[in-house]
């Protein structure tokens, strides 16, 4: 280790010890860079393709209030998306690479956008289960040890509160009207809870980056511990909206003070990540096509930015002549 | 031609009259004014501003994070310059 080496070392173990942020000029471990670059590139494209799903009903959105929301949050996630690739970008990552690595399936990004919207009330039930676990998540990244990625993170929780709350309105919405309604919303709940356990990662015991991230102070709770949290949030906001949480065993533990809840299926999380899921192809089939079907406007923006630079050197150097 | 290819460019915005322009994130532009649009719809989607800076990153200079302890060193030594440096007693006002 060279003597330079030796000093950034020794400063960047001392931050992560007395809680300071890392920020981008400082020294850091080669480890600690890929880490914080793969993870939040795989964030930036959860927010990317999330917005696919929920998108997909926007034209069909059945009032135009419900339209402008649905709109603004979409847009919302397009905002999260682009935050993280601009904090990427601070560890040297580039933007382009990084959209290279979503469209040729070498980045992944959550498995919860892999599942089918069949009706308007998955808008709801990803509102309010999907950002809500999302928010779970990402509270406490607000304090991660990495000063760019903290920063977008305390934007985007601001942000997500609204996604969450429209999303159980929209449910109440529909719980006070028909019974076919209301069946809709507890057809969707069914089909969304396990995927939203999932969204936590694997458990402790088989999270092999856990330890390392949790030392780095990169993560501040393991998968589990907020696995329960979003349990024990989720529970009485269900009861409240009068809909079932698909799972038997899910009980309040006195003693545990924690709701029990049965054992997510971990083949069907692998099955998904793995490009098993409802909808791997299609996610990733759009957003390639979005992205080469929009190569004739980045060029012609790139054009037309390099003729208006040449024209106003030239302007420059005829006003250099004339004095 | 990727957008790659587009310069990165800072972006500052002032919160409200006032205030400081602050740093808020980075846009990929082809040029300056639609880093100034992309900057618009992307840090100030609900007021977070009223004015908007953007410069181009690479025009940037920064001082080292290396040098960072000698660089900042002249003004380490000069307590003087902080109002405690002096003593004054308790029972003149104002001051
Ligand atoms: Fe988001
Ligand atoms: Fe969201």
């Amino acid at each position: 280790m060279s003597g330079a080496t030796e000093q950034g070392a020794e400063s960047f173990e001392r931050a992560i010890e007395r809680d300071q942020r890392i920020e981008p000029r400082d020294w850091m471990p080669d480890a600690y860079r890929g880490t914080m670059v793969r993870q939040i590139a795989q964030h930036a494209h959860s927010e990317i393709i999330g917005m696919q799903p929920e998108g997909a009903w926007i034209t069909r959105a059945p009032s135009l209030r419900r339209k402008a929301i649905l709109l603004a949050k979409v847009q919302d996630e397009a905002g999260h998306g682009l935050y993280l690739y601009s904090a990427a970008e601070t560890l040297g990552a580039d933007r382009a690479d990084l959209t290279d690595k979503l469209i040729s399936g070498r980045q992944k990004y959550s498995s919860i956008f892999n599942y089918p919207t069949l009706t308007f009330a998955d808008v709801g039930v990803i509102g309010w289960l999907v950002d809500g676990a999302a928010i779970c998540n990402q509270v406490p990244l607000c304090r991660t040890s990495y000063g760019p990625y903290a920063r977008a993170m305390i934007r985007i929780c601001k942000e997500e509160s609204f996604h969450q709350r429209q999303g159980y309105e929209l449910l109440m919405t529909m719980m006070r009207g028909t019974p076919e309604q209301r069946e809709m919303v507890q057809d969707a709940v069914d089909r969304w809870w396990w995927p939203s356990l999932m969204m936590f990662g694997p458990p402790d015991a088989e999270s092999a980056n856990t330890a390392q991230s949790m030392a780095w102070k990169i993560k501040r709770h393991t998968n589990d511990e907020l696995r329960q949290r979003f349990v024990d949030m989720t529970v009485p906001q269900a009861e409240a909206l009068g809909v079932r949480l698909p799972d038997p065993e899910l009980r309040w533990n006195p003693e545990r003070g924690h709701h029990d809840f049965g054992e997510v299926d971990w083949a069907e999380f692998r099955r998904v990540v793995g490009g098993g899921g409802p909808c791997n192809a299609e996610r990733i089939a759009v957003r390639r096509a979005a992205h080469e079907e929009g190569a004739w406007v980045r060029e012609a923006a790139a054009a037309y930015a390099a003729k208006q630079a040449a024209r106003r050197d030239a302007e420059q150097g005829r006003e250099g002549e004339a004095a | 031609m990727i957008a790659g290819d587009w310069p990165l460019w800072e972006v500052f915005v002032r919160g409200k009259r006032g205030l400081n322009h602050v740093h808020a994130g980075s846009v990929r532009a082809a040029d300056a004014e639609m880093a100034l649009r992309n900057a618009r719809d992307l840090y100030t989607r609900r007021n977070e501003g009223v004015s908007i800076w953007v410069v181009e990153a690479a025009r940037i200079t920064a001082s080292s994070p290396e040098e960072k302890d000698p660089f900042f060193a002249p003004s380490g030594d000069k307590i003087y310059r902080h109002p405690t440096f002096y003593d004054i007693p308790d029972d003149v006002p104002h001051i």
